[in-house]
């Protein structure tokens, strides 16, 4: 984010695209809600009518996948208005003229027909964002998991650098993170092309640097794999040993088929986590960890706020902090790590060695955490990024896109779009949540979530066991009959294994990001009629 | 006297306009006690505890829904004041199942009463017994309540979904769980029904909490005063007195929601959120609030394990170690480094994927380390 939570319930207009915070990010939502309180505009862009999208002023459910269509028509309506800040523009930007040539193209009527929101919804819609300055602009995984989602986020940005919304408070591009240290993972260099601190592997003088503290010679230059080329790696026989650290694959990983064919080929699989699950069946070494609140350390939010996490009981039998299975591996190599908790590792090794993190050292973390960039130790952390137009590269880049399809589109035999996203009261695979008391009581089962006029043409009644089936397999599930959902839709999560989503779900990505496309693929909805 | 000043108990203390009699007081060291009032929410002056005494004014006053004006007269602890908050404790205690006041409260330290309706109160010790703002306040302002006789008809205790307990028997309709829910949360899940003494916190219908929109974010179980709304999950198992708070971040989502884990004998036994924290300033979702004991789960792994045929058995951390690191020469010097490939976890500590990754690049030499970056 480029933002933080703390400006939210002072802004005076939002734009949410892709993203249901009420479920996904529930404390984030309440300060949405805060805001309309005190009377701030609410535009929702999302197929769903969520919570925050019935609460909002102008909810504009535009079609699986169109995104980029909507907004260059948004943009174009902008520009042809002179609606833009054009001050901003011309002072803090660059390549406003290829932004503009590409959204000509992208006419209200044209981006009408992609999206499905009239054209005159559009041109009110660019008229009022306009008309309220700063607006807020936050997104989630309905922008990023699609085959297009570089191009997606790209396009939330330009509309926001349009606006002149960058580097300001409540203003700003802000894509809240999934799980509660992605951001972190990102920060520690756990990217097969960054060392900690996004640091380019590529670049010859930060790798001597690296070699240096870390006492080596000759890291390697090369980006690695990415993880769907890894698990393809694993059938081809090109990845042999395979390490996986706390991530389920596979439920989480699009086409469980495809993936757990994948895993069983694999030579050799190290799975370490804190339960057994559906990928530890198919390792050869399992190892036990310590869970949250068994060991101390740092977590990094959405608006990079690096805060403690500590201790509070101790890991069960032999379980053991992560960072010490990895040093124990090390030693196994002839490297004698110094860092020996968590604490050393960040003040003496990571803080020293990532620019952006040089301030932040776990003394000064007792309260709030510190927000990066923080380079010194009398820094005050950053609340919001791009001040005074200031952004990395130096002036913000417009870099326009073109709409794409999604990769999997409905057709006679699968007429509709899966789309897929998390629930309330369940995380992920459900091996932390299924384990706590109650929550499977407020949710104890998926369901299919389809619109009255689908569930009427099918003949489908409210609770009613039916079969959902894509290209790749097929699920048995209830459904449940809402409005929240569009006509042609179908919406599933990944929280229950017999009828999760991803057993549906398209191995389509990104060819940037390689994130799948599990917002968008084709599927058919059965009545079961043996079972009634 | 000039213009922001008023007279706080006989002093001349500055004030910021629109602040109120509580906000002013609580900015100079005056302690002004409250129970309806509930930060960052619209005051309803509904408990009346706050009174304050204002020179020349013919009624008490409310110090919570109150602006200062320049040049007034303020008394916090006047002794009309005190005895309009004993009588409203008082009250306050006789109208529900309060037990835990109804012992003499006569002579003897503070303490020693809190004691003596400890002892008194025996099996039926109310749940939020030592966490009561309602206790805190009848023993502090020494109220001697009426013996309580429950109504006949009164409702009988909500038992019946996974998180909060709702004994209507022990609320005090001050409102807090309304405030928390419908400004603070935003869930509007639940407000005032019925009438006169059938008066009660309903939610829509009077419809079973499970069966209403209630999200099940317990903010209402954190904002009550007193033992009427409970965490089901805590109850039986936290005590304020037995329990070590410990701040830490939530697991779950990328909002990173400060917490209280209140333990017990090593255990986590309840979960609270810090209040005026950042990120979360005071809330958490039901996963954030309820979601913590998976880590007790008998299912856990608890030592290595390693492959035999179709079966895994257990092995010691040097046996299962020596073969992963065996394993991997082996693959770098068949087939190079770049046959080595590694998943980092996106919910796990910073210091654990800095390891992983410098597993793989300064131990490994291959930069084939990812995570789950982008779902
Ligand atoms: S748990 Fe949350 S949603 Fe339910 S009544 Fe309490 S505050 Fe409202
Ligand atoms: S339930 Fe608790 S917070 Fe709500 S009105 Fe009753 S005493 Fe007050
Ligand atoms: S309490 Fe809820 S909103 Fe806050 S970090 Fe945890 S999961 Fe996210
Ligand atoms: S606290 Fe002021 S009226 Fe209740």
């Amino acid at each position: 984010m480029t933002n933080s939570f703390s400006e939210f319930s002072r802004a005076k207009m939002f734009m949410l695209i892709g993203t249901n915070m009420t479920e996904a990010h529930p404390v984030a939502a309440t300060f949405v809600k805060n805001a309309l309180l005190k009377g701030a505009q609410l535009i929702v862009v999302d197929p769903r009518r969520h919570r925050l999208a019935e609460m909002a002023d102008l909810h504009l459910p535009i079609r699986v996948g169109s995104d980029i269509a909507f907004l260059n028509g948004l943009m174009h309506v902008l520009i042809a208005e002179g609606w833009y800040d054009q001050k901003f523009v011309d002072s803090c930007t660059v390549d406003f003229d290829k932004l503009a040539a590409t959204v000509m193209r992208y006419s209200p009527d044209y981006a009408a027909e992609i999206c499905g929101v009239p054209a005159e919804k559009i041109r009110d819609t660019a008229r009022r964002i306009s008309s309220v300055k700063p607006m807020m602009l936050c997104y989630t995984l309905g922008i990023t998991e699609h085959t297009c989602g570089t191009h997606n986020v790209m396009s939330v940005a330009n509309l926001q650098m349009l606006l002149g919304n960058v580097g300001m408070e409540c203003g700003g591009v802000n894509p809240l993170r999934g799980q509660n240290n992605v951001q972190g993972a990102c920060d520690m260099g756990a990217l097969p092309n960054v060392f900690p601190g996004y640091q380019k592997v590529g670049d010859m003088a930060l790798r001597a640097k690296f070699e240096r503290a870390w006492g080596v010679e000759n890291l390697p230059a090369a980006t690695g794999l990415m993880i769907p080329q890894m698990m393809e790696g694993l059938v081809d026989g090109k990845v042999r040993g395979f390490y996986i650290f706390g991530e389920n694959l596979a439920n989480t990983e699009p086409d469980i088929r495809k993936v757990e064919h994948e895993l069983a080929s694999a030579e050799f699989l190290v799975v370490q986590d804190i339960f057994p699950n559906e990928t530890t069946r198919f390792a050869h070494v399992v190892l036990p960890a310590a869970a949250w609140s068994e060991n101390d350390g740092t977590f990094t939010n959405s608006e990079r706020r690096v805060n403690r996490v500590r201790s509070a009981s101790v890991a069960p039998g032999e379980a053991r902090p992560n960072w010490w299975i990895f040093r124990e591996l090390a030693r196994r190599f002839g490297q004698n790590w110094a860092s020996d908790s968590a604490r050393e590792i960040w003040d003496n090794e990571l803080s020293v060695l990532a620019p952006q993190f040089g301030g932040i050292k776990y003394h000064r973390l007792e309260g709030d955490g510190l927000q990066w960039p923080c380079p010194l130790e009398d820094h005050p952390g950053t609340c919001f990024l791009h001040q005074d137009g200031q952004f990395t590269c130096g002036l913000g880049v417009f870099t326009p896109c073109e709409w794409t399809p999604p990769a999997e589109v409905p057709d006679q035999e699968y007429p509709l779009v899966l789309s897929t996203g998390r629930r309330l009261a369940h995380y992920h695979t459900r091996t932390q949540t299924g384990r706590c008391e109650g929550l499977n009581d407020i949710l104890g089962e998926e369901t299919a979530d389809i619109s009255p006029a689908d569930a009427q043409a099918l003949n489908i009644d409210q609770g009613e066991t039916i079969r959902v089936r894509s290209r790749r397999g097929a699920v048995t599930l209830k459904a449940r009959v809402t409005t929240e959902v569009p006509k042609g839709m179908v919406w599933m999560a990944f929280h229950f294994r017999e009828a999760c989503a991803n057993w549906l779900t398209n191995p389509a990505f990104d060819n940037i990001t390689m994130t799948a496309e599990y917002k968008a693929c084709a599927v058919a909805v059965e009545k079961i009629h043996a079972n009634r | 006297m000039t213009e922001n000043f008023f007279s706080l108990n006989g002093n001349e203390v500055d004030f910021q306009p629109g602040e109120t009699i509580l906000e002013a007081a609580r900015r100079h060291g005056v302690v002004i006690p409250t129970l309806c009032h509930l930060e960052g929410t619209t005051p309803t002056g509904a408990c009346r505890i706050c009174v304050v005494e204002v020179e020349g004014a013919a009624t008490l006053m409310a110090a919570c829904a109150t602006p200062v004006s320049a040049g007034m007269r303020i008394k916090t602890e006047s002794a009309r004041v005190v005895q309009t908050r004993r009588t409203l404790l008082e009250l306050l205690l006789a109208s529900g199942n309060h037990t835990c006041a109804a012992g003499p409260t006569g002579a003897g330290s503070w303490t020693e009463a809190q004691m003596r309706a400890r002892e008194l109160d025996g099996d039926a010790l109310c749940p939020a017994w030592g966490d009561c703002k309602l206790q805190e306040l009848a023993f502090q302002y020494q109220a001697k309540p009426d013996r309580f006789v429950p109504a006949p008809d009164a409702p009988p205790p909500e038992l019946a979904n996974p998180m909060i307990e709702r004994d209507f028997s022990r609320c005090i309709r001050c409102g807090r769980c309304l405030q928390a829910c419908n400004e603070v949360q935003v869930n509007r899940a639940i407000g005032f029904g019925y009438h006169g003494t059938q008066s009660k916190i309903v939610t829509a219908g009077d419809r079973p909490l499970a069966d209403s929109n209630c999200v099940f974010c317990g903010q209402c179980v954190q904002a009550c005063p007193t033992g009427a709304l409970v965490d089901k999950k805590s109850r039986d198992r936290w005590r304020s007195w037995e329990v070590e708070k410990i701040r830490t971040t939530c697991p779950y989502c990328g909002v990173g929601c400060q917490q209280w884990l209140h333990v017990r004998d090593g255990r986590i036994v309840r979960v609270t959120a810090v209040e005026d924290a950042q990120p979360n300033q005071g809330r958490l979702c039901v996963k954030g609030r309820y979601g913590y004991d998976f880590i007790y789960s008998e299912e856990r792994l608890k030592t290595p394990l390693i492959r035999e045929g179709d079966r895994f058995r257990e092995a010691s951390w040097d046996e299962a170690l020596d073969l992963v690191a065996g394993k991997c020469k082996q693959i770098i010097a068949e087939s190079g480094p770049n046959a080595l490939a590694g998943v980092s976890c996106a919910r796990s500590i910073n210091e654990d994927s800095y390891n992983m990754q410098k597993l793989f690049r300064a131990v490994f030499k291959t930069n084939n380390i990812d995570h789950c970056a982008r779902t």
